[in-house]
């Protein structure tokens, strides 16, 4: 490193000025509270919280900690960001390839949805979905059952809960599949990369995933039944469903708004990929003799991926960042339950906002060092 | 005459299947058709579930007769090649047609036949439609906020004049034109903060914005006279002290007060709502994020190793959080970070919040123009004997940012989508207004309304800035 005298001058200011700007709030910040007898510091995060939250994926009750209650926030947040990228996704991919389609209709109508649900701010849509059209949907004691098993009412969705016995074994046996898959799959591709023998890795696959849990179950004494949601009457007309798993019409309309809003930029990047791949790479596959299914699987979307990984890496992340907007319909998130109860109970403003911040910066920061390790991996290696 | 395939349509026997097919497809349109406009089944004889597939089924079939390849008809080929490819294809062209033709009666009638649009109070929605009199007596509010009714011609009459001042550019002659630059990014910008600090304000709102922007602006205009070689230091330290020399030792506060408009009446921040407010947030805060993005871009992109570390450390804070929890540190926060007896009003905090936030996102996308440029652009300017920032200004930033026009334009997009945000510190703007409409007593069940509303008004705009966008990219596309 070439070190030179006139590099510093604009450094050191620029760090003097940061580090004074830094210090003007810090020394602010300290007076304030001393004014107003406030103590800094992280003690209350074990303090019991005797506040409730409606809707919770562990045990908790008002006599549980702060941090509990933070666990909480987080859990539910990250549950609505993995509903929501899982369902954009799947509804992205249909969209983008949908407006490559040369059926003037379906790709008519893929636009008019596009240009239709990314123009509309993301919190009207939430607030849309759940107080004008989920208000829509019928009382407990009207609702029909859906297959017989599952209720979507204006309480929220009633869906059948799973009772497993040895669920361990069950989690055993689909964890060795998806190993002996992997092993497999590496073991097939040095099979043709050296001999040129092609194995049937799809059939080994989808038959491995389903004999070893089928196994578990004939063998290994696993056991599954299902708890189906049944209606109880409260008082004259108050209903409710009993058992099975109730999914809270917040989460409903917060991970529909999501993943509707976020899949119309997902198509959009799925359509630029696969316009990204030449028109020769295509006839250049055909040419040697690849079926339309060979050309889309082994050269149009190993490249496509490359072009659409990085974009989408940007729309999950906003999907997480955008959960947070749950605090508007009240679904217990991380932000609606740390940044706003506990920090109302306990009005530790900094501690609790920065903790907040935090959180979502690592949330962040781990999708994005994971899919640029994945992106790292499909890349073009040049020798 | 050749025996009739029925399995191979093909183009010996074109005509018996042209017919055939159009009658088949044509008769389960009309069904469709019936059914949903007239809520006529005619297939009602059949049992339910094949009553509910079989214009699809009947379709189907005659999709598939008349898909003959060169039949030498062109409307027909033309629908071959376009709805007609395979038999997925037509599977999945019925249903659109279907759900189309299913879906309008419904929504017509919604929106306009069943609709009410007349009278004053809730009493007169009785239909099933839509209630547009809800929108028209709350017109109002969503487009003012808690904007006094008597003094809302003062917005009116600020928006009015700004967009006429800002269409400038358009009827600039040549003469003219190399001024425009600094017209819109220095003099355009304080004429609307003192339209809006006059007119809409009208009183002690925005006093330490006003110095901020102030302060800034001159030292810019005086900026421009400054030797290269000494602006980095320049604008380190001049903006501060003017700040401070305009706080502190002119009085400024009394030349405001002579400047202020007798007869104005101030309306305090918290009165600003509607979607008046969605503008005026949207606009300051378009124009403070640009120069701070730009400046952070430089800053990433930058030889000096401890400011490119701090501008990623910024970008990469901003980008990493939700804004929600900005606004949340604007609203609780933030005021801890401040002397006691120095307030800062709400708008003005979100403000600052939202183009900090916004200036992150655009910062990374002029970096990506700067990074497409090719090298030769640096060095040939370099080469020239030009400076860091005459090479910047001249060279390299008027050809990165016409290559990032879609992006800014995105950027852009979703500030204008994010303003509903500031509920979190209590600001509404006209989705707030429309759930505290939605809350009174008078008018429940009616949110539907309201934000279908508040949608077509957000589509419009951001569809709008999306095309206008489009077109400035295609007007300054150049060939490289």
């Amino acid at each position: 490193m070439n070190f030179k005298l006139k590099d510093i001058g604009p450094q050191l200011m620029t760090v003097i000025a940061v580090v004074l700007v830094f210090g003007f709030f810090t020394y602010n910040a300290q007076v304030n509270m001393e004014n107003r007898g406030i103590d800094f510091g992280y003690g209350f995060l074990s303090q019991e919280s005797s506040f409730d939250v409606q809707f919770s994926l562990i045990e908790y009750d008002g006599s549980h900690s702060y941090f509990r209650a933070y666990l909480v926030g987080l859990l539910n947040t990250i549950l609505v960001s993995v509903i929501g990228i899982i369902l954009a996704t799947i509804l992205g991919v249909i969209v983008g390839i949908a407006r490559l389609s040369p059926n003037y209709l379906i790709n008519k109508f893929a636009a008019f949805y596009v240009e239709f649900f990314r123009n509309i701010p993301l919190l009207l849509q939430i607030f849309f979905w759940y107080f004008a059209a989920l208000r829509a949907l019928p009382l407990p004691q009207d609702a029909e059952a859906m297959f017989g098993i599952s209720y979507l009412t204006i309480k929220g969705l009633y869906v059948p809960a799973f009772i497993w016995q040895n669920f361990n074994i069950f989690f055993y046996s689909i964890v060795a599949a998806i190993i002996a898959i992997i092993v497999i799959r590496t073991r097939a591709k040095k099979l043709q990369e050296n001999e040129g023998k092609q194995t049937p890795v799809l059939l080994i696959s989808i038959g491995l995933i389903l004999i070893l849990p089928l196994l578990s179950f004939l063998i290994g004494g696993v056991r599954l039944s299902f708890e189906i949601p049944v209606l109880k009457q409260l008082a004259t007309t108050s209903f409710i469903y009993e058992g099975g798993v109730s999914l809270p019409p917040e989460l409903i309309a917060l991970a529909l708004s999501l993943s509707l809003y976020t899949a119309t930029f997902i198509a959009e990047c799925v359509r630029a990929g696969i316009q990204g791949v030449g028109k020769g790479q295509k006839e250049a596959a055909a040419s040697i003799g690849l079926t339309p299914n060979q050309v889309l699987k082994l050269v149009v979307m190993p490249q496509a991926l490359r072009i659409i990984i990085p974009p989408t890496t940007n729309q999950y992340l906003n999907l997480t960042k955008n959960s947070s907007l749950a605090a508007a319909i009240a679904y217990p998130d991380l932000v609606l339950v740390f940044a706003g109860t506990a920090l109302m109970q306990t009005g530790k403003a900094i501690e609790i906002v920065s903790i907040t911040m935090f959180t979502y910066l690592s949330l962040s920061i781990s999708i994005s060092l994971f899919m640029n390790w994945y992106n790292n991996k499909i890349a073009i290696t040049e020798k | 005459m050749t025996k009739i395939n029925f399995l191979k349509p093909d183009k010996s026997n074109l005509y018996t299947f042209l017919y055939l097919g159009s009658f088949l497809f044509f008769i389960s349109v009309i069904d469709v058709l019936i059914n949903s406009f007239f809520s006529l089944n005619i297939t009602g004889f059949l049992p339910g579930f094949l009553s509910f597939f079989f214009p699809l089924v009947l379709g189907f079939i005659g999709l598939y007769f008349i898909r003959i390849e060169l039949s030498g008809i062109k409307q027909l080929d033309l629908l071959n090649k376009h709805i007609n490819t395979n038999n997925f294809n037509a599977v999945l062209s019925l249903l659109i047609i279907f759900i189309i033709l299913k879906s309008i009666p419904p929504i017509m009638s919604w929106f306009f036949i069943d609709a009410s649009f007349a009278g004053e109070s809730k009493d007169v929605c009785t239909g099933t439609g839509a209630c547009w009199t809800y929108i028209k007596v709350w017109i109002r509010r969503f487009m003012y906020g808690m904007y006094p009714n008597g003094e809302q011609w003062r917005i009116n009459l600020s928006f009015i004049a700004l967009a006429l001042l800002g269409s400038v550019g358009y009827f600039a002659t040549d003469r003219f034109k190399k001024y425009l630059t600094l017209y819109y990014v220095v003099i355009y910008p304080f004429i609307a903060f003192l339209f809006i600090f006059f007119f809409i304000s009208g009183g002690p709102v925005f006093f330490d914005f006003s110095y901020g922007i102030i302060a800034a602006i001159l030292s810019i205009i005086i900026g421009f006279f400054i030797p290269s070689k000494f602006k980095f230091y320049y604008f380190l330290i001049v903006p501060f002290a003017l700040y401070i020399l305009l706080k502190y030792f002119i009085f400024y506060e009394e030349l405001i007060e002579l400047g202020k408009l007798d007869g104005l009446n101030w309306v305090e921040t918290g009165a600003w709502g509607g979607l008046s407010l969605t503008f005026i947030i949207s606009f300051f805060c378009l124009i403070f994020c640009f120069p701070i993005g730009m400046a952070f871009a430089l800053g990433r992109r930058s030889g000096f190793p401890l400011i490119r570390y701090i501008s990623i450390g910024f970008i990469e804070f901003w980008r990493g959080v939700p804004l929600i929890t900005v606004l949340f540190m604007s609203a609780v926060m933030f005021p801890m970070f401040l002397p006691a007896d120095f307030f800062i009003d709400k708008l003005v905090r979100c403000i600052i919040a939202i183009s900090l936030f916004e200036a992150a996102y655009v910062a990374e996308v002029i970096r990506g123009g700067l990074q497409a440029l090719p090298r030769g652009q640096y060095e040939a300017a370099k080469s020239l004997g030009m400076g860091y920032w005459r090479m910047h200004i001249f060279v390299i930033l008027p050809q990165a940012l016409k290559l990032v026009i879609p992006g800014i334009a995105n950027t852009f997009l979703a500030l204008v989508k994010d303003t509903p945000l500031i509920f979190v510190v209590g600001l509404l703007e006209i989705v707030g207004m429309l759930n505290l409409a939605k809350t009174n007593p008078e008018w429940l069940g009616f949110a539907m309304e309201g934000y279908v509303f508040a949608a077509i008004i957000f589509w419009i705009i951001c569809y709008a800035m999306s095309k206008y966008s489009y077109n400035l990219e295609q007007k300054y596309k150049t060939d490289r």
